[in-house]
């Protein structure tokens, strides 16, 4: 029995040029974008400052609740009294992740807690982080 | 939204806690098909228990799918089950596993910008269910190894032959592993590890 072929593919050079704006388009103008990652990606650019805060950003409270926060508010300045990934808080809150973003961004911006900034947003993990991973692993 | 009072966020129990010193965290991706294990695998090695976390799909972000644009009118909640190894005082290592919707794993923004790298987890029985996830990883240049979930009634290829059939690159490690063996699973992530650590040497993770 010899099991189903796949076919590799090549990377593809992301992200492409922006497409021109409104040229005399087609009379009806419904025509569908053809890439969905990449109307995607457009979308949540346009939000700088949520783009920023990722899956495994650790937040850490830099104040106890204040009398004015909201209980979701309240919840992630007593959480994260130890660092927190915005994963855990959104599993804890049972917040969908994007609207942890959104409370976390306030958060940022009344400066009540303090993102630490991930070592994944750069391009390439260098080899002493990899070597720190491999060595942590093995110990387990 | 109901109102959520003090008590209805219960955090992490005491000994879940990251210590103060936890500064950056990093993550793997666990993809594959339905039933195939990813779950199993988060919760084999993870130092908590396995968490979810939630993000609902807008109609936007679903229409554009040709295949499903006309039965996706509503939005759809996507459920990520994640697990965490600390690997040193300093470094956390966050796992995700993947539902068995192929198609929303793309639109998660995010999930995979930034990622260390990938577990493509495979059954061989329907060794096909992967095919569509790496040619995505490999478009988007997300570095990945297979593993190989042994289910007992399912077909073994020699590594060669699947080689072949994934039209996988010789570098690229393919391991069998028993991902309810915490063993099994740490084996394959070091396999991973491994992998990273050979591509920053030879210069070609760019
Ligand atoms: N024999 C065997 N069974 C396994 C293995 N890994 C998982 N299973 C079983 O397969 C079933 C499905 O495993 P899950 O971990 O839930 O799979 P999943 O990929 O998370 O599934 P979805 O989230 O539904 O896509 C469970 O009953 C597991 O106990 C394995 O390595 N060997
Ligand atoms: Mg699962």
């Amino acid at each position: 029995m010899t099991p189903p072929r796949r076919k590799r593919r090549q990377p593809r050079h992301l992200p492409p040029p922006p497409p021109p704006l409104p040229s005399p388009a087609p009379a009806d103008g419904q025509e569908r974008p053809r890439n969905p990652e990449r109307l995607y990606t457009i979308a949540a650019g346009a939000d700088g400052a949520r783009a920023e805060l990722d899956l495994v950003t650790l937040i850490v409270a830099r104040s106890g609740p204040t009398p004015s926060a909201s209980p979701e508010e309240a919840a992630v300045l007593r959480l994260c009294i130890a660092p927190l990934s915005m994963a855990e808080l959104a599993a804890y809150l049972q917040l969908p992740f994007s609207a942890m973003t959104v409370l976390i961004t306030e958060l940022i911006a009344a400066e009540l807690v303090q993102a630490r900034a991930p070592i994944v947003r750069q391009a390439v993990p260098d080899r002493s982080l990899l070597e720190a991973v491999m060595h942590g692993l093995q110990r387990l | 939204m109901d109102f959520k009072g003090f008590d209805a966020f219960p955090g992490p129990r005491t000994e879940d806690q990251l210590p103060h010193t936890a500064q950056t965290a990093v993550k793997i991706v666990i993809v594959g098909g339905f039933g195939v294990g990813k779950t199993t695998m988060v919760g084999s090695v993870s130092e908590i228990r396995p968490l979810t976390t939630e993000e609902t799909m807008t109609q936007a972000g679903i229409g554009v799918d040709d295949n499903y644009g006309s039965d996706s009118k509503t939005a759809t909640t996507v459920a990520m089950d994640f697990g965490r190894i600390s690997i040193t005082e300093k470094l956390v290592l966050y796992l995700f596993g993947t539902p068995g919707q192929e198609r929303f794993w793309f639109l998660w923004n995010g999930l995979f910008e930034g990622a260390l790298g990938a577990v493509v987890l495979v059954d061989t029985r329907r060794l096909e269910v992967s095919f569509d996830v790496m040619g995505r990883l490999e478009e988007r240049g997300v570095p990945f190894v297979v593993a190989v979930n042994t289910f007992p009634d399912a077909p073994r290829y020699p590594v060669e032959e699947l080689r072949t059939a994934l039209d996988l690159t010789p570098e690229i490690p393919i391991i069998d592993c028993d991902v309810r063996r915490r063993a099994s699973s740490k084996d394959v992530l070091l396999t991973l590890t491994r992998f990273l650590h050979s591509l920053a040497l030879s210069g070609s993770l760019t």
